[in-house]
């Protein structure tokens, strides 16, 4: 019988997501879509004071407005001990507070009511009473003598202390040096604001004793194993769901306090119990990014060459640590800061501080600390060429890692498994008419008009990791797939990590299409129900093709060894003989009396082997033999009206390295959503606090995320350079544009200042922060 | 609290839907609560990021800006109500052909607005589509795809007898 052969759409394909037709038929499945018989709702009362003793909570009236049930404070979690919780990084943090509060926006109490609105009444009639005390936002301040102290249970500011590199050897490159050049560089806070807010619902079953949690989490099993170690429920009576998730971005890895509340709520009442973050609730209390306040030095000879690096930085990390490193990493992956660069000596150091501010620090599509990172080296090589005098492409060109020289050993340490970051230069430089428009730039000053041109040539560093050195409280950082082929040649592929819009689930079946050879329409993958999906660390920092898309492969490859024995079994020929050729076994020779994958997939229920197990499964977790180093070059054309002080964005070119390719659509739009993220941090997005501690920036009418109107219409291109340990050479690349883009940014505006004599400025360059340094330069219209 | 229950009726993706509500009932819960049509989205308290358009009466408006109230007697169409007969609407499709959505948040938000913005400018400039939607906020996309998927509708809408490429 002719059969046609089927479409398999495997990996290089830019085929329309398999996601997509729930999401725009309005069938997608969000937390707050979830509606359970007898659910009840629970709202936060949350404090209005950044620091304060509480001297009373009064709950009468709130409990006796119809519709409220119960009052939650942290005295009731005391008497349960769960007033605190543990963080992912060996710290502890209040779920609510027995006696102090510690930024504003903190929960106080939590009123659960029959509904949403009654809850928010509940909400406004709970009186408390604070006696204020002494606030510190600012991290450096926070670490002086003196400075009022952010925990009741501390009695210093000071959260860690890392350093990396040698410090002498550095010292030694700045005395050998022609020339150095320092500046201090503020990466400002910033919060994520996925559109979708944190939440979830908890429902306990009585009489199973089981716990269900459907939250807004990136890694729903590490929170169930952290929450079995804490509650003491059983683990198997724990399950965490992760339905679909309106982005993430970082800011859903954490366990928030509210999540507790409302499990305890629902053990309590024996009712399910929804919890919603408003926006502004969740702008208020859920975790930031950066907040980073560094000082980078370069130490370079007259020609341009590097010799050395140093970064001395203060980071704030709010009341709690709680950064959702891994655990040995509390400055995350920030000795990545040598970049592109190959240089004789680097050390970095990090001082952590307290202060009265929410905790987070790892959100933002950061790649744990990489985005900082990257800022800073692509700023100061930056800053480094204009003093130099040199073209920024020119002096970065001249110290680039050579192409010869991977994999590459940085001086802080990392192994770079490969690149070729002078091709995506070359390419990008090209493709934007780099020589033309720096003509056009000349001609343009003379006539007085601003235009700058900024380069950033960043790398990247993802997918964790190797399991001997990555961990999240213990738990290695491998990530798993699981693949069961159905007798009628279809399959269910489940994965440890969690998409939030990535395109996972046509992405991995990719992936074991290109491996098996079955259609993609034939694979379903599911993620996020720690009931039926493998183990595995969830998605964030750029890790779930590294990893679990690595998983994939190798658990496919281990249904295709089983296949291969059905196959010689069927055919009756040695397995030596056979040959594959994507989707199916031949002996050599003979490809027209093949065995497919779905005749070996029917036999394998059917008719297998009398000494092989029936079936065709297999499940994997892979643990990667190192990191990926993403890389890419790209270019930023700006325009600056002297009237209002605004960058007008012209053109932005991204050309991304991030080895092979699954769908390429996919890829573009993970590097379209994070330029635009970039451009966000650069020029419109920062979380400000007054010296009491009030938040300034709570909501999306006071802070500014980029909309279809300032963005500009990204070009995006690639080199390919495959990663040489990955299963099929792909790299990450969700983060590598929020890494890459915001120093490109940023070195734009400032070449476009650079002949008045301007070196740096600080994000966000909004027009009123422009416009006052072009009044300072005489140069405002 | 003080407040009135009110007993109101609205044409919601072409069926008659009748229900009480207390005064203060938003628009955006009477939608996702009562009617359980979930795929109209929240996504702030400010008016600003458009995740909860609908059409009313026509108008593409912010439901969790009007109350349940001010629907009485109107005509509503949600997401749900954009495909007909099992065939996606044409701004649906551009979304998915283009690639418009990633988490699909901001989705249903966006394919209403940009419903209405064909309705009113059938052929608009790229200008146009990006100032037609910047009521709506999205974070994943970066709005480029968002951009094109819109085009790809308009094309589809103007020509509506234009033959379906096999492949
Ligand atoms: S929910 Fe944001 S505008 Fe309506
Ligand atoms: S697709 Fe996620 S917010 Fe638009």
């Amino acid at each position: 019988m002719a059969v046609e052969a089927p479409v398999i759409h495997e990996m290089g394909h830019a085929i329309k997501r398999k996601e997509d037709p729930r999401f725009i038929q309005g069938h997608g499945n969000y937390v707050d879509d979830i509606k359970l018989p007898g659910m009840l709702h629970l709202d936060f009362v949350r404090s209005t004071y950044a620091h304060a003793k509480i001297t009373r909570i009064n709950a009468e009236k709130a409990l006796a407005h119809p519709g409220v049930l119960a009052v939650v404070t942290g005295k009731d979690l005391e008497a349960a001990g769960l007033a605190w919780m543990p963080t992912l990084m060996n710290d502890k943090q209040m779920v609510l507070p027995t006696d102090t509060v510690v930024y504003q926006g903190q929960e106080v109490a939590g009123v659960v009511a029959e509904d949403r609105y009654a809850a928010a009444d509940g909400v406004a009639l709970v009186e408390v009473e604070y006696e204020s005390l002494p606030v510190v936002v600012d991290p450096r301040k926070a670490l002086e003598p003196g400075a009022p102290v952010v925990r009741p249970d501390k009695n210093t500011n000071a959260v860690f202390h890392w350093e990396a590199g040698d410090k002498q050897a550095v010292d030694k490159t700045f005395k050998e040096a022609d020339v150095v050049v320092k500046q201090d560089l503020y990466y400002p806070r910033i919060h994520v604001s996925y559109m979708e807010t944190i939440g979830c619902v908890a429902q306990f079953d009585s009489i199973a004793g089981k716990l269900t949690m459907w939250m807004t989490t990136q890694a729903p099993h590490a929170v169930r194993t952290v929450a079995s170690l804490v509650t003491h429920i059983p683990e198997n009576k724990i399950r965490i769901v992760s339905p679909d998730i309106g982005g993430g971005f970082g800011g859903k890895v954490y366990v928030y306090p509210g999540y507790v509340v409302a499990a305890v709520a629902s053990i309590k009442t024996g009712r399910p119990v929804k919890y919603i973050n408003d926006r502004s609730e969740d702008h208020q209390s859920t975790a930031f990014g950066r907040d980073w306040y560094m000082t980078a030095e370069l130490a370079a000879k007259r020609d341009g060459r590097i010799l050395g690096l140093r970064i001395n930085t203060t980071s704030d990390h709010g009341a709690f640590f709680g950064d959702a490193n891994p655990s040995k990493f509390p400055a995350g992956l920030f000795s990545i800061c040598t970049g592109s660069y190959d240089m004789k000596a680097a050390y970095a150091e990090v001082n952590g501080a307290h202060t009265n501010k929410p905790p987070g620090g790892i959100t933002y599509r950061c790649s744990f600390r990489v985005t900082e990172a990257a800022y800073a080296i692509e700023r100061i090589v930056d800053i480094l060429a204009h003093k130099l005098n040199m073209d920024p492409a020119e002096l970065r060109k001249k110290n680039f890692v050579p192409a010869d020289k991977f994999p590459y050993k940085s001086a802080l340490g990392w192994s770079y498994d490969s690149g070729n970051y002078q091709a995506a230069m070359d390419k990008a430089l090209k493709k934007i008419g780099y020589a033309e428009l720096r003509k056009e730039q000349e001609e343009k000053r003379k006539r007085g008009e601003l235009m700058g041109i900024g380069i950033s040539s960043f790398t990247e560093i993802v997918g964790a990791g190797p399991a001997n050195t990555f961990d999240i409280l213990g738990l290695k950082m491998f990530d798993s797939c699981e693949i069961r082929i159905h007798p009628t040649g279809t399959a269910i592929a489940r994965f440890g990590t969690k998409s939030q819009g990535q395109g996972h689930e046509t992405t991995y079946a990719q992936i074991i299409s290109e491996e098996l050879g079955l259609p993609v329409d034939a694979i379903t993958v599911e993620e996020g129900d720690t009931d039926t999906a493998p183990y595995g660390l969830g998605t964030y920092a750029s890790r779930s093709t590294p990893t679990a898309g690595a998983a994939a492969a190798m658990a496919s490859r281990k249904i295709q060894a089983k296949a291969k024995k059905i196959a010689a079994y069927l055919l009756e020929a040695r397995e030596e003989d056979l040959v594959w050729e994507r989707g199916k076994f031949f002996v050599k020779g003979s490809p027209d009396k093949a065995k497919t994958i779905q005749d070996i997939a029917f036999a394998a229920y059917t008719n297998h082997p009398p000494d092989l197990e029936a079936g065709l499964e297999a499940v994997h977790y892979y643990n990667p033999p190192n990191m990926t180093f993403p890389f890419g070059t790209y270019v930023c054309v700006v325009d600056i009206d002297r009237g209002t002080g605004e960058v007008k964005v012209r053109r932005f070119l991204a050309v991304d390295d991030c080895g092979n390719i699954i769908n390429p659509l996919i890829v573009e739009g993970q590097i379209h959503g994070a330029l635009a993220m970039g451009f966000g941090t650069a020029f419109m997005e920062e979380i400000k606090y007054d010296s009491d501690g009030n938040q300034l920036g709570g909501n999306f009418m006071d802070y500014l995320i980029p909309t279809a109107v300032e963005t500009p219409r990204w070009e995006t291109d690639k080199t390919v350079t495959p990663s040489p340990h990955h299963p099929f050479g792909a790299k990450g690349v969700g983060e590598s544009a929020t890494v890459g883009s915001p120093a490109a940014y940023v070195n734009a505006v400032v070449d476009a200042l650079s002949h008045l004599g301007v070196t740096h400025v600080d994000m966000p360059l909004h027009p009123w922060r422009v416009w006052q340094i072009l009044k300072d330069k005489g140069v405002a219209l | 609290m003080n407040m009135s229950r009110h007993h109101i009726s609205v044409t919601v993706n072409g069926n008659k839907r009748e229900a009480d509500v207390d005064s203060r009932t938003l628009l955006v819960h009477f939608i996702r609560e009562t009617l359980g049509l979930t795929g109209t989205h929240i996504g702030c308290d400010t008016s600003n990021c458009g995740a909860c358009t609908v059409i009313l009466d026509g108008k593409a408006v912010k439901s969790c800006t009007i109350l349940a109230v001010q629907a009485e007697g109107k005509e509503m169409l949600t997401v749900e109500g954009l495909a007909k007969d099992g065939k996606l609407h044409p701004v649906q499709e551009g979304f998915w052909e283009k690639h418009g959505l990633q988490c699909g948040f901001c989705t249903p938000g966006m394919l209403m607005t940009s419903y209405w913005l064909l309705q009113k400018n059938p052929n608009p400039t790229e200008e146009e589509i990006r100032r037609g939607i910047s009521g709506n906020l999205c974070r994943c996309t970066g709005y480029v795809k968002i951009v094109e998927a819109v085009q790809y509708a308009a094309q589809k809408m103007r020509q509506p007898e234009a033959p379906v490429p096999a492949r």
